[in-house]
């Protein structure tokens, strides 16, 4: 079976030659079949009230949910100091995502994060298995094994 | 040619054999470096906050590759700093 791209996005497939058919329920199935793991860290400006911090949240994971992703995990670490500034401020308030969500839905992320006035700076990253474990494991408050690699070779 | 219990060294040979050096993510089974973990990669860098060699660390090419990748990520991020003076 042959897999290929119409130009609105739609999977089509071919099963005998010249014969090419689409149907919403395979396409269905194929996109959660290219659903991979990500990962999206942000740090939006400290001037952010409380409230607007959260909207600010929101308003990218419902985009997530919207695009046919799922939201694993969230996590708002709070207010942080910066390494180095950014913008002239030297502290940000960080926020991470953890995601699942078709291949092409990033792109349409990246835009809107791109927009936001109240983005300092984000990043994606992909998850592999071993990245969604060790995931997942931090997330149970297990040990992850980083503590025992802290003591050798020091 | 004295033979070779006859002869007497001036000075004290070196016999201490340093241990062996080896990766630490080899031997306890990590797979995944976190760039959101900076306390835990400031291990690998030195006190200007560049990357310390493998030379020194003992990872190995695979893991060292991992360290450095998490740790330009954590750079981007301002978890950690492009450059410091003493950072430790």
């Amino acid at each position: 079976m042959i897999i290929f791209f119409s130009k609105n996005n739609k999977i089509h497939y071919l099963c005998r030659p010249n014969y090419i058919f689409y149907s919403p329920v395979v396409e269905k199935q194929l996109k959660t079949r290219l659903m991979q793991n990500y990962e999206l860290m942000v740090i939006f400006t400290p001037v952010l009230s409380e409230e607007e911090y959260k909207a600010a949240q929101k308003k990218f994971t419902s985009l997530v949910t919207e695009n046919e992703g799922e939201v694993v995990h969230e996590n708002a670490w709070g207010l942080k100091s910066l390494a180095y500034a950014i913008q002239k401020k030297t502290t940000g308030l960080y926020w991470v995502l953890e995601y699942k969500a078709p291949t092409d839905f990033n792109e349409k992320l990246k835009t809107q994060l791109l927009r936001d006035e109240s983005v300092l700076r984000h990043m994606f990253t992909a998850l592999d298995k071993y990245a969604v474990e060790y995931n997942a494991k931090r997330k149970r408050g297990v040990k992850t094994g980083t503590e025992k690699a802290e003591v050798i070779n020091a | 040619m004295p033979k070779p219990n006859e002869i007497k060294y001036l000075t004290a040979i070196k016999a201490e054999k340093r241990p062996k050096k080896y990766c630490r993510f080899k031997k306890m089974g990590i797979k995944y470096i976190d760039y959101k973990d900076g306390d835990f990669l400031k291990k690998f860098l030195n006190e200007q906050g560049k990357l310390l060699p493998r030379r020194i660390t003992g990872n190995s090419l695979k893991y060292q590759r991992k360290v450095s990748e998490a740790i330009k990520k954590a750079r981007q991020m301002a978890i950690l700093p492009y450059v410091t003076d003493l950072m430790k």
